[in-house]
């Protein structure tokens, strides 16, 4: 789960990360108040999941409050890469010295936290960790000691840090790793960290991902879920438990495991067709999930055709049956329906499909290919 | 022969809910010796004729059991991992899905130092994983045995179901296996490929290995300069996640492309590159295996020579004549396949991690 910039914030301050203050603005009005408050020049930045805010235009410089309005009015007209801004974040403006990219995440390949840092600031790290990873020093931390402060303070040095400004830098990477450790993040980002002119360390931007398999154990950030950016069918899928991926084609997928999900994704655009979407029922089957899955591919108006993919192994191919019985029985599906069953109880699955004239495939290159020709008006 | 399971392997099972009790009856019934079950509040009483410790030390010391089996729901798992580390058994198999990320670094962190003094034991299998069976001799985990049979195939695999699906597809083409382990979809698991494939290299009961893999993380392009160097035996390797969009995660934790890395494509070029036959679509799965397994290795290692790639539009079977391979028949065994060193750094000594 992603993290907005002002929670992320929140939690920085909460650990003794300087940040600029900064005040949460829904409405220009409310934007203006903030400026006011704040008192001189302020930044209005869009609070939004995605990233190129400042190239977007989601980033605007006002000298007063008046113009601080004005522009949270254009950012609150915005939308960045797809995603409504329905929040901006009103934050004094400072002049900066230098800026530095740090950031604490998870290596897969070493199984262990790392501190990320480059002197070159403000930059896209995905681009410069391919174009140029030389430019970004990697610093593992062991998890009994956590990160030392005197690794933090040679890898400020290392960067060109030197005296005060080396010493505020490391403090600050220290604390963020006790909010990387402490909240359970994957990702604890600071970009860029600057140096004001006054000499003073701050945290620019902040960026906080949660791992979601611990937020059974964050209550408080479980709150901070912003779900206004999601679709009704993603709400569903996380209450139900089900993963739920939306992609752009026309066939709507439901499949038992993630594993076989992906793969049958890539096999309906191996035989030509586009998956609208991926969605993962899981390993035990009860017929609930199958409903849910249906209530969720038939809220999506662009499936053409919908592809039941099921192996049976814990999963039962007859529960999967009653489901998509109980399913259509709740729900008007309006789309051509193509099963594929295999594995545990497919024979009392194909009895129960018989019931309502359903019939399955045991292969999942045919069931894939009756799915597309089912989409593009061919085989019913 | 096999890998890492087979006749003498003794099972206990760590979370003996309703998950736990199913599989632990499902196992015994494929022929696996089930010898005992945790459960601090049934401890005494038996289930399905399998008897029910309070602690895992106990079961151990009564039962010889040398192999775990875990199913406790995430939030306790980790503990029941560090229970199964100290408890001197040398397999732990972890089913368990959604096991925090930081559980994860603390176990390994705390598995290396231990293996570290034990020669690389207890191996840790999982987290989120079907767990491995050993075809007509042991199971241990969740999938269905019936779809298996024995033979000389060895597969390795990130998946559950879609393991299921190439296993069925290797028996209906009359391809037995050795070994099936899935290794699980998290991005911090205990074995990895190389592992597993250092693992099937010097098994003597198999003759030819399938990799499945998927996006995200690293551990498929490693793979493949490992099988380069190292592996003698015929492979064949799939993708999964090919038409996956980038930063989503798709149903596992650890399958999500991040920061452009972690394709699909990138893992398919790495295998390519290696000499590994990929797969495009499952069902030809056993198709370039046979192939493969007949030809010898399906390109001499020192010359880094393109798969055969396929170019028809055919899916089905690669019915195409039987492919002569430059590299000699079958390559002579190079050397006993080592235990991967792990990079063992100096062992510290502190108690294990404690969260906050």
């Amino acid at each position: 789960m992603n993290l907005h910039e002002y929670q992320a914030k929140e939690l920085f301050q909460r650990a003794g990360i300087p940040v600029a203050q900064g005040i949460v603005a829904t409405t220009p009005a409310e934007a203006r108040a903030a400026a006011q408050r704040i008192g001189g020049a302020v930044v209005v930045k869009a609070q939004v999941h995605s990233g190129g805010r400042g190239k977007a235009g989601g980033v605007k410089l006002a000298n007063t409050p008046e113009e601080a309005e004005e522009k949270a009015r254009a950012i609150l007209t915005l939308s960045i890469q797809g995603l409504p801004v329905r929040k901006v974040l009103v934050t004094s403006a400072v002049d900066i010295a230098s800026e530095t990219y740090a950031a604490i995440l998870v290596d897969r390949a070493v199984k262990q936290p790392i501190l990320m840092l480059s002197a070159a600031g403000g930059i896209d790290i995905e681009e410069t960790a391919h174009t140029n990873p030389g430019a970004i020093l990697r610093i593992p931390i062991d998890l009994t000691t956590g990160l030392l402060p005197w690794q933090a303070r040679s890898a400020a040095q290392k960067i060109g840090k030197k005296g005060k400004e080396a010493l505020a830098m490391a403090d600050m990477l220290v604390r963020l790793y006790q909010v990387f450790w402490s909240e359970d993040a994957s990702l604890a980002e600071i970009n860029p960290l600057v140096i004001t002119k006054d000499g003073e360390a701050l945290a620019l931007d902040a960026k906080v991902s949660i791992d979601d398999n611990a937020l059974f154990r964050h209550d408080d950030l479980e709150a901070m879920r912003d779900t206004a950016d999601e679709t009704a069918g993603s709400i569903l899928a996380r209450q139900k438990g089900l993963s739920y991926v939306p992609l752009d084609g026309d066939i709507g997928c439901v499949v038992n495991g993630a594993g076989l999900a992906m793969a049958t994704m890539d096999l309906v655009q191996f035989y030509g067709g586009k998956p609208a979407n991926f969605l993962d029922i899981g390993g035990s089957s009860n017929p609930e999930k199958v409903v849910a899955a249906l209530k969720i591919i038939t809220g999506d108006s662009t499936v053409k055709a919908i592809l039941f993919n099921i192996f049976g192994g814990i999963t039962r191919c007859d529960d999967v049956a009653r489901g998509i019985l109980t399913a259509l029985d709740q729900l008007t599906i309006d789309v051509p329906l193509v099963i594929r069953l295999t594995g545990t109880n497919e024979d009392l699955a194909r009895k129960i499909l018989a019931e309502k004239g359903l019939t399955a495939t045991t292969s999942m290159d045919e069931g894939v290919k009756a799915a597309i020709a089912a989409a593009q008006g061919g085989a019913q | 022969m096999s890998v890492w399971v087979g006749k003498n392997t003794r099972v206990v099972v760590q979370g003996m809910g309703r998950d736990g009790s199913f599989h632990a009856k499902g196992m015994k019934e494929y022929g696996t010796k089930v010898v005992a079950g945790i459960s601090p509040t049934k401890a005494g009483e038996s289930f399905e004729g399998i008897p029910l410790f309070a602690t895992l030390a106990e079961a151990v010391k009564t039962t010889k059991a040398n192999t775990s089996i875990i199913y406790v729901p995430a939030p306790g798992a980790a503990d029941a991992i560090y229970e199964a580390i100290d408890s001197g058994v040398d397999l732990i198999v972890a089913i368990t899905e959604g096991v925090p990320v930081e559980d994860m670094l603390g176990v390994w962190d705390y598995l290396k130092r231990v293996q570290s003094v034990r020669k690389g034991l207890p191996r840790l299998i999982g987290p989120n994983c079907p767990g491995l069976i050993s075809p007509g001799q042991c199971k241990v985990g969740i999938m269905p045995g019936h779809i298996h049979k024995p033979g000389k195939v060895g597969l390795v695999s990130r998946s559950g179901t879609l393991t299921y699906e190439v296993v069925h597809l290797l028996t209906q083409a009359g391809m037995g296996q050795s070994t099936c382990i899935g290794i699980g979809g998290d991005p911090i698991n205990g074995t990895n490929f190389i592992d597993a494939l250092a693992a099937f290299q010097a098994d003597p009961g198999t003759a030819g290995i399938v990799l499945m893999g998927e996006i995200g993380g690293t551990d498929e392009d490693e793979a493949a300069a490992y099988i380069k160097k190292n592996v003698t035996k015929p492979v064949v390797a799939f993708i999964a996640g090919q038409t996956a969009p980038p930063g989503k995660r798709m149903g596992h934790a650890g399958a999500i492309i991040s920061g452009g890395s972690g394709t699909a494509a990138e893992k398919i070029r790495a295998f390519e590159k290696a000499g590994v036959p990929v797969a495009r679509i499952p069902s030809e799965i056993p198709g370039l295996l046979a192939k493969a397994m007949k030809g010898g290795k399906a390109a001499p290692k020192t010359k880094a020579k393109p798969a055969p790639k396929k170019k028809a539009a055919k899916p089905a079977k690669p019915a195409k004549p039987a492919k002569k391979t430059a590299a000699p028949k079958k390559t002579t065994k190079k050397k006993a396949a080592q235990r991967p060193v792990r990079k063992a750094r100096a062992a510290k000594t502190s108690g294990r991690k404690k969260r906050k």
